[in-house]
């Protein structure tokens, strides 16, 4: 069985890239892509952890692979909301560069 | 005879019927009328006084007329009804008789004034709140009477309220009342607490079984004292009857001399059972008495307002009245109401009728000579001017003396300096005919001093003002018969009186001591008047003027500077700590909060630079601040 830890480290460096991304790119949709990135890093950890959590114990814990259930319900919800909210934006302005959009600074 | 008396208890309500009628639709009524309606009212209360009157004389016993219950709390009640025994039927008779004649005075006095129905209404008032106060059952039902003469108080001496001054003087006659009637309240509370009821006649039925001289009677009786002092304008609380001359004179006659001011002496002689188990507060009741009589004679001397002499004579007599009570003997001081209701309520309108007759003029100094021109005023004035001085045969002289033998002769003073207090009543006493001569010498006699343009409208009042004066004048002359020396006759008012109050102790001194004391106290009434005669008449006042700057003059004349001390004591410090406090509202309060109100936007400012708007740089924030709560989650878990 493959480590646990191995599974982790991979979602640090998935959780790490869409960090940045975040941070770095303007495109709204390139903003959404990260944070599924970021979402998706979370949901391996906890897969990861409810794995090695089963396999050491005498219950099987399903604790985490419910909550990547939850997580992925509302990160497909999120996804439906923002791309309309993008769309809107898009259709008044011709540009999705989050970087424009500050009118309500304060 | 018995059953009518229930009657009596409509008096109050007629008084308070004919208010309402004057009140509410005396506008619409042409001048005489109001004035006559008050009139009926209180001669009908005059009448059921007198069935009243002939009632309790009849069966010896006291009626009560219960109005049922007021209100129940537990199992305590307290009911509402009148009293009416020897000593609130005699009340009754002066509270109505000279108010009769007050009110058909003042048909006449109060001619033409623009607030005619309205006086008429207030003054119907009193009378009926007179009338509860002296016909109480209980102390609650004494106090709202006891309250409601004191609102009347305040509304007529303000009567002519467009002038400050009068406004004035009718609201420090409240404030200082007010100091009394607080005296009142906690007297009943602790009354209530130590005998477990409020009904007078329950509380004297007591009285004899508690602890004679305990301090919580003693206590009882002080705070009753306090009460008296303020609506009977005894030392200290006595500032505000000199100002309430500014109401009109008829007013001062009724409310200022004859009835209200004697409330005090009344509520003392009500609760004597109590007084009688308090003997520390039984002297301090005769030395107020006394030393407010001496303090206020010595203030007539230096006055020279012709009502304002009369007022400082009134606070006099009221603390001669108060001593007598204070002696033990509550039937000469109930005495003393009586006649000087007659006598001073005769001055009183006998120096309206000069104010009416001169157009307005109060000054004695612009005045003399006005008996030759106005008969009737002029002789029942010298009637009551011989009366209060204390002449033999005229009712004052008796009642006067009545109370100065019985502080020599009192039980109750007997420890408490009851010599002392006798001579320095005979020394007022003296001062009393001192001033009264000077009083009506200046006002009367020797030679004209009026301003231009007076002396020519100079004129005697109409009868409605005249015959209530003959009327008066002949009671100044004598109602003192009923009360005469009990060594010589029977004394009436006395074995009267006496099935309503508590007997005082007395020693009985030998008829050669009597004799003794009723010469000294003729004595001393004509050293009084002659030495007014010699200072006045013969001298022209040469030597006042002379002493005029003599320390003694200018305190008498500055009444001893009680009411500038009190300005100082109280006014001055209500109004710094007002300032003091408006202050501290304007330049702490209100500036904190205006401060605060600056400081707000400041804060506002420094957070509003985090609203970028810039999308990543929340984000940034967000990651940040999660990373610090992973770091320290990590660190407090090492920890553990």
């Amino acid at each position: 069985m493959v480590g646990t830890e191995y599974y982790v480290a991979i979602s640090a460096v998935l959780f790490a890239i869409g960090a940045v991304g975040v941070l770095t790119r303007r495109s709204a949709i390139m903003l959404f892509l990260s944070v599924e990135l970021m979402l998706n890093a979370a949901n391996l950890a906890m897969v990861a952890f409810a794995r090695s959590w089963s396999a050491s114990g005498a219950t099987t814990a399903l604790n985490g692979q419910a909550a990547v259930f939850i997580v992925l319900a509302v990160a497909a919800a999120e996804v439906a909301v923002g791309l309309g909210i993008l769309v809107a934006i898009f259709r008044n302005r011709v540009s999705t560069n989050v970087d424009e959009l500050s009118e309500v600074r304060a | 005879m018995t059953d009518l008396a229930h009657l009596a208890a409509l008096a109050p309500l007629l008084a308070l019927a004919g208010a309402f009628v004057n009140g509410l639709f005396g506008r619409n009524l042409k001048e005489p009328a109001p004035g006559i309606i008050a009139s009926v009212a209180v001669a009908a209360g005059f009448v059921l006084s007198l069935i009243a009157f002939f009632g309790v004389a009849g069966s010896g016993e006291a009626v009560r007329v219960g109005f049922g219950d007021f209100l129940r709390a537990g199992d305590f009640t307290l009911s509402l009804g009148f009293h009416l025994d020897q000593l609130s039927v005699l009340m009754m008779l002066i509270i109505t008789g000279v108010g009769l004649l007050i009110h058909v005075y003042s048909i006449g006095y109060m001619h033409g004034d623009p607030g005619y129905s309205r006086y008429f209404a207030q003054l119907n008032l009193f009378v009926a709140s007179m009338l509860v106060l002296v016909m109480a059952d209980s102390f609650v039902l004494m106090f709202i009477g006891w309250e409601g003469v004191g609102v009347c108080s305040f509304l007529l001496i303000g009567f002519w309220y467009h002038d400050l001054a009068n406004a004035s003087a009718g609201r420090k006659a409240f404030i200082v009342n007010r100091v009394g009637d607080v005296g009142f309240l906690l007297a009943m509370f602790l009354t209530f607490k130590v005998f477990g009821s409020l009904d007078i006649q329950t509380v004297s039925a007591m009285a004899p079984t508690m602890l004679y001289g305990s301090a919580v009677l003693t206590g009882i009786g002080l705070l009753y004292l306090l009460a008296a002092a303020g609506k009977s304008a005894q030392l200290p609380l006595h500032v505000w009857l000199p100002d309430a001359m500014a109401g009109p004179t008829p007013v001062s006659a009724l409310i200022h001399a004859a009835t209200m001011v004697t409330a005090g002496v009344y509520l003392i002689a009500r609760t004597s059972a109590v007084y009688a188990v308090a003997p520390a507060a039984l002297a301090t009741v005769a030395w107020v008495g006394v030393l407010t009589a001496l303090v206020a004679a010595i203030a007539a001397v230096g006055q020279t307002d012709i009502k304002r002499i009369l007022a400082y004579s009134t606070i006099s007599q009221v603390g001669f009245m108060i001593a007598a009570v204070g002696a033990g003997a509550y039937w000469a001081g109930i005495f003393h109401v009586l006649t000087h209701a007659f006598f001073k309520a005769l001055l009183f309108l006998g120096a309206g009728s000069v104010i009416h007759a001169l157009g307005g003029e109060q000054d004695v100094r612009k005045m003399g000579g006005l008996g030759r021109r106005m008969r009737v005023t002029g002789t029942t004035a010298l009637i009551a001017t011989l009366a209060i001085a204390g002449v033999p045969f005229l009712s004052g002289f008796f009642s006067k003396d009545s109370i100065v033998v019985a502080t020599f002769t009192s039980g109750a003073l007997a420890g408490a300096g009851g010599e002392v207090l006798y001579a320095l009543l005979m020394v007022t006493a003296g001062i009393t005919a001192f001033y009264m001569f000077r009083w009506y010498y200046l006002v009367f006699a020797g030679e004209e001093r009026l301003e231009r343009g007076v002396s020519e409208k100079v004129h005697e009042s109409p009868s409605v003002m005249t015959v209530p004066l003959t009327i008066l004048a002949i009671g100044s002359v004598l109602v003192g018969y009923l009360g005469l020396p009990s060594f010589l006759a029977d004394n009436r008012i006395a074995a009267w009186l006496g099935h309503a109050t508590a007997a005082g102790e007395f020693s009985h001194p030998s008829v050669a001591t009597e004799w003794l004391l009723l010469i000294a106290s003729v004595v001393v009434a004509f050293i009084g008047l002659g030495l007014g005669y010699w200072v006045y008449a013969v001298g022209k006042g040469a030597l006042a003027k002379r002493l005029g700057n003599a320390p003694i003059a200018g305190a008498s004349r500055g009444a001893f500077g009680f009411d500038i001390l009190y300005r100082a004591l109280f006014v001055d410090t209500g109004a710094g700590t007002a300032e003091a406090v408006t202050l501290l509202d304007r330049e702490v309060v209100d500036r904190g909060l205006v401060g605060l109100s600056g400081v707000v936007p400041l804060i506002g400012g420094l957070l509003r630079r985090w609203q970028s708007g810039q999308v990543r740089a929340y984000a940034f924030a967000m990651l940040v601040g999660a990373a610090c709560l992973v770091a320290a989650a990590a660190i407090v878990g090492v920890l553990k």
